[in-house]
């Protein structure tokens, strides 16, 4: 398998590896952690990592890395890990991304890098998340950030939005010897990663480590500035001397179903009630001041089958709640859902209710949130997604008693830099329009990239967009073609 | 961190900040709000901008005190920061000519609508305000509104000052005397912009109110702030604030403000003996919410 002239450095024989099993990634006691908002997952040690790493067949052409929206050298690190040069596997993996700690943790590797990795052909898939967690982790302990020396190119960037996209075209065009400010509309930086993320699957000071990195190589943040209203996309070019501007802003406006008891206390979108928690310390009150409904004892359910919905009612279940239930119109199959969130939720005590939606929220007659009506569903034809449409089977309608309901069914595109920058273009559903290639906007020196051009999305596709935008940008801001 | 250059009091427990925020200040229009946050452990809220000033990088805010964060807020002087102020949030007020425009504010609400009223008159409608308080003290910016209003009408709840009774009053008469009113700008306590939709709506006189949700973002991402318009959810910081009042739930606006009733009463009861414990001796003026008692407390929008 291993064709290339150089000389592997693994001293497993190839026919040996497949024998190895896929080590287990540590983690708390479901029971235990169900209870508190530390990290489910451990992390590997440095045996566990070289005895993971021997695994890897190091294919001649892998498709690992190609199935990488951020292209990260897998194989090359990998061996690095075996041979434990830690650090130079680091290396490796920053040529190409900047938060290499962060998805090492969320990314949904079964959809990427080791979806079609070889040995899942026969056995499971090697651990490629789990090791660059581990290499991650290893860096920040060790305290050895390389900063790369670069030249000034006396060029100015500005970055909407901290995200991961942001992040990602921060982080690329820094070490390209560009000024880069990135502008921020809360007040902490990181998006998603400190406001919708749970610190039990992305502890913040692993955000803010790696933010500290940034920082470090010179990447400068504004908070509380919402682009569009602040200032504008035209400002930033015309009065601030940017030479280019990236937008991603990220998720919009959270989406809700429309039906009848949607207003009642007690229901929320997903995105405010993960904001309450992660961003505003709310569980915290009244240490912190942010007040969000007490949990403890109460029932709750999460209306949703993807990664926020089970953010959220995981979270329920440590902030007390006695019963936690997913409710989701689809089956198993069709859950976006990272599939390690939806084993550890399993574990946890999470009730799945599938194949079933509210068609109405019922009160107490004084405003407060008491059941959800709720109907059974069965699968039908596909439908535009591909996927089998969920039709409610007659007569099956039960009431859920329920104390709390977050809704996580999407978002559709915040308005607010589209209706405030003249010129760009967006779709059909508000989302700004970038090409797939270079995210090159409709408007001259704006790129956009992230959730605000496919729609709520995954990290690691938007920190893709983030890798191609900055390329162009690079490409843009040193040629001056457009 | 914003740094407040100055601090009064336009009324027991209503206090003006001038704070130095040089990218709000330029950018400011009428019908706009910041939110804020006073200290890390702090929440966000809502706050008006009254005024600002381009020029020197400065934006007015008025603050009433009503729970925990607003009169920790209000405790503040000149010299000190807020550690986040974000904004300007939400759509700008549609100014236009319409011809005769009735502007209502009422209580703290008259800060609020005090920059549309302004902004009204200099294009060129006629402008009747109307402003609105519990009592004599209370009445804040008389002589702005006066400045730009081509009639001003005052009451007063309990008739310590002008005339006794409540803005609504002073509404029918325009009304009832034939005046004509091509649009009502009404923003004050839920009751009062209700009260007012149901009377404009009978008369099919164009009404604008500017909501007062539970908020946290302000910026489209958190949903917090929904408001059902028409039957449908819009969100006040993206959509609004203001909005066609004829077309508001307003009792569910009422119902999702109390949401936190408990824990804000708690927060600020916890505040307020920690303050009696540390023996503080600044005067504190204990307005609980205001006397409509349906708005948000600490709530200033």
């Amino acid at each position: 398998m291993s064709t290339t002239a150089k000389k592997s450095q693994n001293p497993t024989p190839m026919k040996e590896r497949m024998k190895i099993p896929r080590q287990l990634m540590p983690e708390q006691p479901a029971l235990e952690r169900a209870h508190n908002y530390e990290e489910v997952n451990l992390g590997y040690s440095a045996e566990l990592a070289q005895q993971e790493a021997m695994r890897c067949l190091e294919c001649a052409k892998p498709t690992c890395t190609d199935n990488c929206p951020v292209g990260v050298n897998v194989k090359e690190f990998v061996e690095k890990i075996v041979i434990g040069d830690f650090l130079g596997a680091a290396a490796i993996i920053r040529r190409d991304n900047v938060l290499p700690a962060v998805t090492g943790r969320v990314c949904p590797q079964e959809d990427q890098c080791e979806g079609t990795c070889l040995l899942s052909k026969k056995v499971k898939p090697l651990g490629i998340g789990y090791l660059e967690r581990f290499v991650a982790d290893y860096e920040q302990r060790m305290g050895t950030h390389i900063i790369p020396s670069v030249t000034p190119t006396g060029k100015k960037v500005a970055v909407v939005g901290s995200g991961p996209s942001g992040l990602t075209v921060a982080g690329d065009l820094v070490q390209k010897g560009h000024k880069v400010r990135v502008f921020e509309a809360l007040h902490e930086v990181g998006g998603v990663l400190v406001y919708g993320i749970p610190e039990f699957r992305l502890p913040k000071q692993i955000v803010r480590e790696q933010l500290d990195y940034m920082r470090e190589m010179g990447v400068e943040f504004e908070t509380d500035v919402v682009v569009g209203r602040t200032v504008t996309i035209d400002e930033l070019i015309d009065e601030e001397g940017y030479d280019a501007v990236y937008i991603g802003t990220g998720a919009g406006l959270p989406q809700f179903m429309n039906i009848p008891g949607e207003h009642l206390n007690g229901v929320y979108s997903a995105n405010e009630f993960l904001t309450r928690i992660n961003l505003m310390k709310a569980y915290k009150f009244p240490v912190y001041d942010e007040p969000m409904l007490d949990l403890k004892g109460k029932n709750v359910a999460v209306i949703g089958g993807g990664n926020t919905a089970l953010d959220a009612i995981r979270s329920a279940l440590r902030l007390g709640a006695r019963k936690a239930y997913v409710i989701y119109r689809r089956s198993d199959t069709e859950m976006p859902a990272r599939a390690e969130e939806v084993h550890h939720a399993r574990q946890e005590g999470i009730d799945f209710q599938m194949l079933t939606a509210p068609v109405e929220f019922l009160s107490d007659g004084k405003g407060w949130l008491t059941a959800a009506r709720c109907v059974r569903m069965e699968l039908g034809e596909p439908d535009a997604s591909g996927r089998r449409r969920p039709v409610p089977i007659q007569g099956s309608e039960f009431d859920l008693p329920l104390s709390v309901a977050i809704i996580a069914i999407g978002t559709s595109a915040n308005p607010i830099v589209q209706s405030t920058t003249p010129g760009l273009g967006t779709n059909k559903r508000g989302y700004i329009q970038a090409s797939e290639e270079t995210q090159r906007t409709t408007r001259k020196a704006v790129f956009a990239g992230g959730d605000i051009v496919t729609g709520s999305a995954t990290v690691i596709l938007a920190m893709g967009a983030g890798r191609r935008a900055a390329k162009s940008i690079h490409d843009y801001l040193t040629t001056g073609d457009w | 961190m914003f740094k407040i250059i100055h601090a009064e009091f336009l009324a027991p427990g209503i206090k003006r900040f001038v704070i130095e925020a040089p990218r709000i200040a330029k950018k400011q229009k009428p019908g706009q709000f910041v939110i804020l946050r006073i200290y890390e452990e702090g929440e966000r809220i809502p706050v008006t901008i009254e005024n600002s000033d381009p020029a020197h990088g400065t934006v007015n805010i008025v603050v009433q005190s009503a729970g925990k964060t607003t009169q920790l807020l209000n405790s503040l002087n000149t010299g000190d920061s807020i550690l986040d102020v974000v904004g300007p949030l939400g759509k700008p007020s549609e100014i236009a000519n319409y011809g005769t425009v009735v502007v209502v504010g009422g209580g703290v609400g008259t800060a609020m609508a005090y920059p549309t009223a302004s902004a009204l008159k200099k294009a060129g409608n006629r402008v009747i305000s109307i402003v609105g308080a519990r009592n004599k003290e209370l009445v804040i910016l008389e002589p702005e509104m006066r400045a730009v209003s081509d009639a001003l009408m005052i009451t007063t709840d309990d008739g310590s000052y002008a005339d006794k009774g409540f803005v609504t009053d002073k509404l029918r008469q325009l009304i009832q005397n034939g005046t004509r009113i091509d649009l009502v700008v009404a923003v004050g306590p839920i009751v009062m912009m209700r009260a007012i939709a149901d009377m404009t709506r009978k008369e099919n006189i164009h009404t604008v109110v500017s909501l007062n949700p539970i908020m946290i973002d302000g910026t489209g991402m958190c949903g917090g702030c929904r408001v059902m318009i028409d039957g449908k959810s819009e969100f006040a910081c993206v959509d609004g604030p203001e909005f066609d009042a004829h077309r508001v739930d307003f009792a569910v606006l009422v119902q999702r403000n109390s949401m936190y009733r408990d824990a804000e009463q708690r927060s600020l009861a916890e505040f307020q003996s920690a303050k009696v414990a540390a023996e503080h001796t600044d005067h504190v003026c204990a307005v609980p919410g205001n006397h409509q008692g349906d708005r948000r407390q600490g709530d200033q929008r």
